[in-house]
């Protein structure tokens, strides 16, 4: 097909979705803190190679994968309970608890590990028992990627319809009025900060298994990624309900994937650009309402300038004879 | 039904900042009183309110809401007892939540919340009742974002929240303060018939004299940090703006012109 000629081939175009799939899972996370909280939360770049170490430490002492990737997630729950802890009770800046969390993981992350980087040659991972099936291991991926996101998003749709899910959303778009309402924030940012990075640990636990090691680190940059995510999809397929903002996300991460893998392939960037490119793509996308507004306020500009052509010295007499400074 | 003893509250103390906005108040409300509150800039009415509603806790003294002892007690826990609106419109509901959204979360004001449905069919058939009341058009509207609303229409939905499950004391900081005085009409109207409709007890801060004058059946002033005036039903029934701003000076020593509080 032309379109893979231009863009990227077949194989990059289907790993990009595959990945794009296990990557919305650390999307959706992002999306809990950043967007449902309010939270800026630099945990991620922790609890994402927590997540990872955990489940290729596990996997290696002969834990069955799945059982691995769930202890996994359990750690990463535990990282957002420290940074909640560090925000609402002992009242250290949001900001400032993520990177304190996150900092402390590099160095948690290894002991877990025993070294920087650890790989999962020859294991069995969840994505063996599609593999033994016979597919391929972008298949694989892909399959799983697809369960796991469904059964994410099912699962966050039904918990943020439950009251306990309202005094979530509540407090992170109005703290005052649900507290006023007899609600605790403090335990609802607990819990928020808690559920997102157990799904972020969950990402890394998949990703290290679809790449076949864990290394120390593959947090950098995981903000980035998960952030960039969820505003592409957000701008792209909006946002006005909690399931729409999550099947959006997932599109994002999905999209952005995308878009690096044609820079990557099409566009002579080396693999050591991945995380310049993050950064441009996310800003690029930070920037577009602004741009937007510009954008407008310049056409518009133009379309008076047209107007006024049209008929130059009649308005301007008007705005003179009728207006003015009567004093002169 | 609300009783207050001798509380006090100073910011930054030992500061160049100190402020002692609450200088040992006590008040005493019974069931169905509705006290209004006026006073100039740093008289303390806000501070007052937020001590009750337990957004700070007091220096000293004690605040006692239906026989239940609430000083040590956080925010949420008091919500239980307490419905409130705010001066800021933005501030009484989740405005990126649904109006039905945000009338499920007041209707469990003051219950913990667990993981049954959020809002239910019966609910909404209820909401829709409520909204019908306030004759604004809301019923139609139940499943737009509140932060689409007026301020007017948020106001009326804060009011219609905060006493949808019958609270002990209903606290009204200058609530109709950020509206239009077409729109303030309309809402102060609305919580004068909430307010005797379902036989509340409610505070409520005002800056405009006549709104305290002609609501309510007590009218308390506040300066410094202390209650000055306190009048009952019978004795603020014929009284004017202008004797209350001479009973003012006469009490304060101050000149009333001067104060930020003239804002009749």
């Amino acid at each position: 097909m032309n379109i893979f000629t231009y863009i990227m081939s077949p194989s990059s175009f289907f790993g990009a979705i595959s990945q794009g799939l296990l990557w919305s899972v650390l999307a959706m996370g992002v999306y809990i803190t950043y967007r449902i909280l309010d939270f800026a939360d630099l945990t991620t770049e922790g609890s994402f190679p927590l997540g990872a170490a955990v489940a290729a430490k596990y996997i290696l002492s002969g834990y069955n994968p799945i059982a691995a990737t769930f202890i996994a997630m359990g750690y990463g729950l535990l990282a957002g309970l420290i940074t909640g802890f560090l925000n609402t009770k002992l009242k250290i800046p949001g900001l400032l608890s993520g990177i304190l969390v996150m900092t402390g993981l590099y160095s948690i992350n290894l002991r877990i590990m025993g070294k920087a980087n650890l790989p999962l040659l020859k294991q069995p991972t969840v994505l063996t028992f599609f593999s033994d099936m016979g597919m391929t291991n972008t298949r694989a991926a892909m399959i799983l990627g697809i369960i796991t996101a469904v059964v994410v998003i099912l699962l966050l749709w039904a918990l943020f319809s439950t009251e306990l899910g309202f005094a979530i959303r509540a407090t992170g778009n109005n703290p005052h009025m649900i507290r006023a309402l007899g609600v605790n924030t403090d335990f609802m940012t607990m819990l928020g900060l808690m559920l997102s990075n157990a799904l972020i640990s969950l990402a890394g636990a998949l990703i290290a298994q679809y790449n076949g090691f864990a290394d120390v680190g593959m947090g950098t940059g995981t903000i980035v990624i998960g952030l960039a995510s969820v505003i592409i999809g957000e701008v792209l397929f909006g946002r006005t309900t909690v399931v729409r903002s999550l099947f959006s996300v997932v599109c994002g991460s999905i999209l952005y994937r995308l878009i690096i893998a044609a820079a990557l392939e099409r566009r002579g960037f080396q693999p050591t650009d991945l995380k310049l490119l993050s950064s441009i793509v996310l800003a690029v996308c930070l920037s577009l309402p602004l741009v937007k507004e510009k954008y407008n306020r310049i056409v518009n500009r133009k379309n008076k300038v047209k107007e006024s052509s049209q008929e130059p010295s009649l308005t301007k007499d008007d705005t003179l004879l009728k207006g003015g400074n009567p004093s002169c | 039904m609300l009783k207050i003893e001798n509380i006090t509250k100073t910011f930054s103390p030992g500061t160049a900042n100190e402020k002692r906005a609450l200088k040992g108040v006590s008040l005493h409300m019974k069931p169905k009183d509705f006290v209004t509150v006026i006073g100039g800039n740093g008289a303390g009415k806000s501070t007052l309110l937020n001590a009750i509603a337990g957004i700070f806790s007091v220096d000293s003294g004690k605040i006692i809401i239906d026989g239940n002892d609430v000083t040590k007690l956080p925010e949420h826990q008091r919500a239980q007892y307490i419905g409130r609106v705010f001066q800021d419109p933005r501030m009484g509901t989740a405005t990126d939540m649904t109006i039905e959204e945000n009338m499920s979360m007041a209707l469990r004001r003051g219950k913990s919340r667990t993981l049954r449905k959020g809002i239910t069919k019966k609910e909404k058939d209820m909401f829709r009742e409520y909204l019908h009341m306030l004759d604004l058009g809301l019923e139609n509207r139940m499943s737009a974002k509140a932060g689409l609303l007026s301020g007017g229409q948020r106001q009326a939905l804060t009011l219609l929240m905060a006493t949808m499950t019958k609270p002990k004391l209903l606290l009204l900081d200058e609530h109709t303060a950020a509206l239009d005085p077409k729109t303030a009409k309309k809402v102060l109207e609305l919580t004068k018939k909430i307010i005797e409709e379902e036989q509340l007890t409610a505070l409520m801060i005002t800056h405009n004299m006549k709104d305290a004058l002609k609501h309510g059946n007590r009218l308390m002033m506040m300066h410094e940090g202390n209650i000055l005036i306190d009048l009952q039903e019978e004795q603020k029934a014929n009284l004017q703006v202008t004797d209350l701003l001479k009973m003012f000076e006469k009490a304060s020593g101050a000149s009333a012109t001067n104060d930020r509080m003239l804002l009749v």
